[in-house]
């Protein structure tokens, strides 16, 4: 047999595993369902038990509501074709109100009302499972660093499409649903004001983001290199010579001088991905409520460097220019 | 299993690469460097420069002068100035470059504008227009100098945009509006279209921009003012604008600006002042001429040489492409004007174009890279 680690295991065929036992206050768990060698390739072979539960119900059929909205408002303009909602899908769009409501809640629902209504039974269902990472993660007796790196993601999603349309006093600036229509969104949204690239906050959200791909393929490599002698076992070895965990931690000071430990690594990883969409909300939230021109802002504050002037000059500033 | 493993093999990288232009790139650095100023053009599909039609005949500087055509024909309203010869002369290469003799044209030849009956009557609408247009032809190369960056003979004949056509290939006309309802409302754009580069963004920048006067601007200030209210909708439309632009001159968006901060003047390049002169050029075209023109262009359906109107009934009117055709100087540059001197209009007489760069422009790009590379502070 080959050797077995993380990508080869064993898949176990025989009773299913219920998981542990529920304390009093839960719902019932629904499965589990069998097990799938495809699925075993790639993690567990088997599926479920799913904790549903009321949060997890009320979130998905929030989410529904949501998808079917912009879905439908899709179809619609496109006439209910079908074959044109393929074809034309990446284009497609529910954009948000014109600039003209500015930020009300009366809006016709054809003019940027339906958007309104998506937005919020997806931030509902976003929200209702939210709750359900935290309090099943307690029901596990774990920590809740899950449902705050989620909280995280939560905070930059509310930024876009919601604080900062609030304090722009305009719906017209959230992002519309979309696939091509909220990237077109992004590059007017960095256009407009002045080059998102000059917006600190931006840089540093750019910084943990890169970061994060990085500690991941040095962490990932780093157990994977060592999954011959168990490397996955992380903690059981941490203590003792030979083992992959030393083995790992060597293999890094040797080659950078200094190694992050069995728990720290994740500590790194945890704090790079939440301040990922930390900072970049805080990036969000500046642009165009704080500063309005993001390379201005920069020269002024020596962040940037200011090119020698080509000599041109606004010709609507001229003497008798035309219109 | 196999076979249609190779064929997932074969076809997944190919979709995947169906939008990309594969070949090597050519490129010109017209900024300093690490600024991204950079033109990249692909030459298998770089748009092909515009042959230029030969002059029907030599026209000689004796035929410049003599019987002034007002006096020689009757209802000559424009060209009344210029002599006899210089007149028929114009009117064979107008008949080449609109209608020319011999082609699939309805009427083509001069039966397309006028009546072989009675060539002054202006019965036919055909020749209401070129009318139009030939006061057009004279006010773009009288007035719009600063869109030739001034230079002696550059400007437009009707072949500019015609290219032997009645109707110039590339126009534009307003969108249908959308509909009250969400059925088949697609707000002005999220539709692969081609005016705007088959982006998501409003596919009709051209009835606020170039015939309204709405304002392009979007940039602000480094911090928020009163002013700062375009929304990221319009902001969309200018972008959408913009991609015409460089589609319509085969350009990037290096050609004009600085993509450090696209508003700012100071950083453009002087390309950016002649697109400016040349969205007014096009805004006065569209207002003045084109749509000032009204009913004389037929209805749709009831024209005698096909349809001059969109949808939305408005005339078919210009934007860039209408001239430039994919080329940042229409015809590769030719001064056509040189030959056909009728069309210059009041060129001479013509107040100096207004300065357009100050007094020391910059120096040229591998000057301002050394230069910048002084300014830069240690790494």
């Amino acid at each position: 047999m080959a050797y077995q680690n993380l990508f080869t295991q064993v898949q176990l065929r025989g009773e299913l595993e219920p998981g542990v036992p529920l304390g009093p206050h839960n719902d019932a768990r629904i499965g589990p369902f069998g097990t799938s060698w495809l699925m075993g390739k790639l993690g567990g072979a088997q599926l479920g038990p799913v904790y549903l539960g009321s949060l997890g119900v009320a979130s998905l059929i929030a989410g529904f509501i949501a998808i079917e909205i912009i879905g439908l408002n899709m179809a619609a303009s496109v006439n209910w074709s079908p074959i044109q909602f393929v074809r034309q899908f990446f284009w497609l769009a529910l954009e948000p109100p014109p600039a003209k409501y500015g930020f009300t809640a009366n809006v016709p629902l054809n003019d940027g009302g339906w958007w309104i209504a998506a937005g919020f039974f997806l931030t509902a269902s976003i929200l209702l499972w939210w709750a359900r990472t935290y309090v099943r993660a307690k029901e596990l007796g774990m920590g809740t660093h899950v449902a705050w790196a989620f909280g995280s993601a939560i905070w930059l999603y509310l930024v876009l499409g919601f604080i900062r349309p609030l304090m722009m006093g305009s719906w017209a600036e959230a992002v519309p649903f979309g696939i091509f229509p909220h990237l077109d969104w992004t590059a007017a949204f960095s256009i407009r004001y002045g080059n998102l690239f000059y917006n600190p906050f931006h840089a540093l959200s750019i910084v943990f983001l890169y970061g994060s791909t990085l500690l991941f393929a040095m962490h990932g490599a780093t157990i994977l290199a060592v999954g011959r002698y168990g490397g996955e076992r992380e903690i059981e070895q941490i203590t003792d010579r030979g083992t992959a965990s030393e083995r790992a931690a060597l293999f890094w000071r040797w080659t950078m001088g200094w190694n992050a430990t069995m728990e720290s690594i994740h500590r790194w990883a945890w704090w790079f991905a939440v301040l990922t969409t930390l900072t970049g909300g805080i990036g969000i939230l500046l642009t165009g409520t704080v500063v309005d021109n993001w390379y201005l802002w920069a020269v002024q504050h020596g962040f940037a460097l200011e090119y020698p002037a080509t000599g041109v000059i606004d010709p609507s500033t001229l003497p008798g220019a035309p219109q | 299993m196999n076979a249609l493993n190779k064929l997932v093999a074969i076809a997944l990288p190919a979709l995947l690469l169906a939008g990309c232009e594969l070949g090597m790139k050519e490129q010109e650095q017209v900024g300093p460097r690490g600024t991204a100023l950079v033109l990249i053009s692909d030459p298998d599909s770089k748009a092909k420069v515009g042959e230029v039609p030969a002059p029907p005949y030599e026209l000689t500087a004796d035929m410049l002068t003599g019987q002034k055509s007002r006096e020689a024909y009757q209802n000559v309203q424009v060209l009344g100035d210029v002599s006899v010869d210089e007149f028929n002369y114009l009117m064979q290469a107008m008949t080449n470059w609109v209608a020319p003799d011999g082609s699939a044209i309805k009427d083509a030849g001069c039966n397309y504008c006028h009546n072989p009956e009675n060539m002054a009557s202006d019965e036919k609408y055909t020749k209401v227009v070129a009318r139009k247009m030939l006061l057009m032809t004279r006010k773009v190369n009288a007035e719009w100098v600063p869109h030739f960056a001034g230079q002696q003979n550059a400007g437009v004949t009707c072949w500019t945009c015609h290219r032997g056509q009645p109707v110039p290939a590339y126009n534009w006309s307003t969108a249908v509006p959308d509909p009250a309802t969400i059925a088949g409302n697609k707000r002005g754009g999220n539709t692969p279209s081609k005016t705007v580069a088959y982006s998501s963004l409003a596919y009709d920048p051209f009835t606020d921009y170039l015939a309204g006067k709405e304002s392009i601007r979007v940039g602000g200030k480094a911090f928020p003012t009163a002013a700062s209210n375009a929304s990221i909708q319009s902001t969309e439309k200018t972008y959408g604008l913009m991609m015409h632009i460089s589609q319509g001159l085969g350009v990037n968006c290096s050609y004009c600006h600085n993509s450090n901060n696209f508003a700012k003047w100071e950083d453009s390049r002087p390309q950016r002042v002649t697109a400016w002169y040349g969205i007014r050029m096009v805004r006065d075209i569209n207002n003045n001429y084109i749509s000032a023109l009204g009913d004389v262009w037929p209805a749709n359906g009831k024209g005698t040489y096909g349809n001059r109107r969109g949808p939305h009934g408005d005339p078919l009117k210009v934007n860039c492409a209408t001239c430039h055709q994919g080329v940042n100087k229409p015809l590769g540059g030719y001064k056509m004007l040189k030959d056909y001197p009728a069309l210059k209009g009041s060129y001479d007489t013509a107040p100096a174009p207004a300065p357009v760069v100050a007094e020391a422009p910059a120096a040229a790009p591998a000057d301002a890279t050394a230069e910048t590379a002084t300014q830069k502070p240690a790494a």
